[in-house]
């Protein structure tokens, strides 16, 4: 049961972060296609930061846990820097954002691609030493605690074997959404989404929350890159994060633009992933049987369960959504 | 002669021409700049190795290799023009069916997943039918249809899911998609047509060769000797011209592009909006089945069956094919062709220099970048520069050649914004 939670918090973790980050810029009013281009920016210069660390300034180990902050707000700032890319050509030079989005997803592994092979001679940058789990999760051992004495469910479900950076990325989940509809900030922002030549007309700039918008999108899309590839792939970068950009794009539309359906839809996506990968080892009521094993059903059924699963909720849910009306038509102030 | 110069300057296709043109060199100039910035950073590289470098990012579908004394040699290589013929194939036809979704407000994000259903379906349907029984041209007939309609089956999906559950698109292509690559990799799994034959090949499909079907060549491997070009370019483009005329002179074509430019106005003339979306993304599905079928029937093309990590890069090469060509069917074909021809200078600076090929993905990436600008570079390009975007005041145009993806089907009665 244990290892179930850990896995699902760990699929399901970037996927809200970066469906998070399309709700700020379409909420702002820029479709972003671009997520999984800025993911795979993120998850590239969050591993070279740290392979930098770690070669050049000999980065001591036992700070990893301030390393990885500092990481995840270099991949953010990356992100933010990257996303700028689409909101300038969104906002002034009001260009189609699918065109745009598609042009950063492929500039964006291209350009990834063409930096690893560059440093690292091959199609994969990882750490320069140790692993992603000697180095960022929080171990037993590393903390002074017996390796072998159970420390009771709750301990070893949420806090050990974890990495800290998937609790970071909820805390700024939860922060960010309090902020989207609880601040001054956000009923702007939502409104630039939602009817942008009323908010013209009471005063708050429209481009430059848009430009915000868009930014915060890219400062979230990147640290849930960095996360994805800390937590799946071993914190190596590869020029691709599995789809996951577009998945967190499918999750937005599925929570249908709102915080709190995202986070359930990405759990639900997360958990059968983790069924997906772990079927044949789950040991759900402890009682020492693998049931899903034993029932016989091929891998590949397991696999298909979450992307199935996510169009019957929908077929039953998706009357009621709506997304933001104005996203992704650009702002014309003459227009009315 | 001025003012006559000044009149063709100022027509739209010019325009329109000469902002894609712009986007193009732009792109190569960028290209050029990488590879000299990399070789002067890198004491590996020198000058002579950038400028063999910068010579095949641009002349690469004419490279023949390097010599005995190690110099490049340029000329007529009728393998890469062939190669690149054969590239462009299975992109002009997933192109296309993005390109068609797009004119009628759909968004086919799922082309990878009616590739790897008409993959499954054509590899099948060849690799099992007799070909002692029935004559090979016709296996590759039936194979063809076959992963058409597979394809539009499995396009029809998220069509009616849109049309009466309203989904939206995007999510369920992208659903579809991975679906499908599950469904293929379990459907291949224990499968006989695993090439079991030769050693290191299990994870692969037999190439339908082995069962004597083939894309008959149509004389272009005389004209093009060496390479894997076949007669599927000619049905590729085949399907292009017909696109065309489907869209601008037929009803049907009429009504796709009035749900696509304005839904409002369709649901007023009374066109069901409902039929159209399913109509163009079954349209669009046997597109992308056909796709796979001109690329794996072609008799050597090997399917790595294990799919269920990736999607097939001709489905997704087909977005950016669609919006370099503005969505126009005729446009795709140069557009696809201009890919492929970038994807060989790719390969020949990976084979022949230390350069690696992601320099060419880096160009791509940029051009379709800037072709989303194209609405500027026209308004530099005319006279009146007085609604140019940049100037603050002025509103200027915006960019309306693609429609643009909205989250959510217009509630029916609803206000036009």
């Amino acid at each position: 049961m244990s290892f179930l939670i850990q896995q699902t918090i760990i699929y399901a973790v970037p996927l809200m972060t970066v469906a998070l980050a399309g709700v700020f810029a379409e909420r702002s009013g820029i479709v972003n296609l671009a997520l999984e281009g800025i993911m795979i920016f993120g998850a590239f210069t969050g591993v070279l930061f740290i392979n930098i660390m770690q070669t050049v300034f000999s980065f001591p180990k036992e700070n990893a846990m301030l390393l990885m902050l500092m990481t995840m707000l270099f991949s953010g700032i990356c992100g933010f820097i990257f996303s700028f890319l689409l909101s300038f050509a969104a906002v002034r030079l009001k260009s189609n954002q699918t065109v745009s989005g598609t042009a950063l997803n492929m500039l964006s592994a291209a350009l990834v691609m063409f930096f690893i092979n560059l440093i690292a001679n091959q199609n994969v940058l990882s750490m320069a030493e140790g692993d992603a789990s000697g180095w960022f999760m929080i171990r037993k051992s590393a903390l002074g605690f017996d390796p072998r004495t159970d420390y009771g469910f709750l301990a070893e479900t949420f806090f050990f074997k974890t990495y800290p950076a998937s609790y970071i990325c909820i805390l700024l989940f939860i922060l960010l959404s309090v902020m989207l509809y609880k601040t001054p900030f956000g009923l702007r922002l939502r409104a630039c989404g939602e009817n942008p030549h009323a908010a013209d007309s009471l005063g708050i700039s429209v481009p430059s929350m848009r430009y915000l918008g868009t930014g915060i999108s890219g400062f979230l899309s990147g640290i849930g890159g960095f996360v994805f590839a800390l937590t799946t792939a071993n914190c190596s970068a590869s020029g691709e994060v599995a789809g996951f950009g577009f998945l967190a794009l499918a999750v937005m539309i599925f929570g249908n633009w709102t915080p709190l359906p995202i986070f359930g839809a990405s759990l639900l996506f997360g958990v059968f992933k983790c069924v997906a990968a772990a079927y044949s080892t789950l040991d759900i009521n402890g009682d020492g049987k693998f049931l899903l094993a034993e029932l016989g059903i091929s891998t590949n059924f397991y696999r298909i369960l979450p992307y199935l699963i996510t169009l019957i909720v929908l077929a039953f849910t998706s009357k009621k959504s709506r997304s933001p009306r104005a996203a992704g038509i650009p702002f014309d102030k003459s227009l009315r | 002669m001025n003012k006559r110069l000044s009149a063709l300057l100022d027509s739209d296709a010019v325009k329109g021409s000469l902002s894609s043109v712009l986007s193009i060199l732009f792109g190569l100039f960028v290209g050029c700049l990488i590879i000299l910035a990399v070789s002067l950073s890198d004491s590996d590289f020198t000058l002579k190795s950038a400028a063999e470098g910068i010579k095949l990012l641009l002349f690469g579908v004419f490279s023949k290799g390097r010599d005995a004394s190690g110099e490049l040699v340029f000329g007529f290589s009728t393998s890469n023009i062939g190669n690149l013929l054969f590239r462009a194939t299975p992109v002009i036809m997933t192109g296309l069916s993005v390109a068609l979704a797009f004119r009628s407000g759909l968004f086919n994000i799922g082309a990878s997943g009616q590739f790897l259903i008409g993959t499954a379906t054509c590899l099948t349907v060849a690799l099992s039918l007799d070909t002692k029984v029935f004559p090979p041209l016709a296996v590759w007939l039936i194979a063809f249809i076959a992963a058409g309609a597979a394809g539009a089956l499995w396009g029809i999906i998220p069509g009616l899911l849109r049309a009466y559950l309203s989904i939206n698109e995007v999510l369920s292509c992208i659903m579809t998609n991975w679906i499908a690559a599950n469904l293929v990799t379990w459907f291949f799994e224990n499968s006989p047509l695993r090439n079991a034959g030769q050693s290191g090949k299990i994870g692969y499909i037999m190439p339908t060769s082995a069962n004597g079907v083939s894309t008959p060549t149509l004389f272009l491997d005389r004209l093009f000797p060496s390479s894997q070009v076949n007669g599927g370019f000619f049905v590729a483009i085949f399907f292009c011209i017909a696109a065309y005329i489907l869209l601008t002179k037929t009803v049907t074509g009429f009504e796709m592009r009035i749900c696509g430019s304005n839904s409002h106005a369709a649901h007023y003339v009374g066109i069901r909006q409902k039929k159209m979306t399913v109509f163009s993304f079954a349209l669009a599905g046997a597109l992308s089945g056909g796709a796979a079928a001109l690329y794996y029937l072609s008799g050597h093309t090997e399917f790595f069956w294990s799919t269920y990590q990736t999607l097939p890069q001709e489905g997704l090469s087909g977005i950016p094919v669609a919006l370099l060509a503005s969505n126009n069917p005729l446009g795709v074909i140069f557009t696809s062709l201009f890919m492929s021809l970038l994807g060989v200078s790719g390969q020949q600076l990976k084979n022949l220099t230390a350069f690696n090929e992601f320099t060419t993905d880096i160009v791509v990436a940029l051009i379709v970048y800037l072709s989303a600008f194209s609405l500027v570079i026209r308004q530099y390009l005319s006279k009146d520069r007085r609604n140019l975007i940049f100037s603050k005041a002025a509103g200027g145009k915006t960019n309306r050649t693609v429609p643009v993806y909205q989250g959510q089907l217009k509630e029916e009665g609803e206000e036009k914004q």
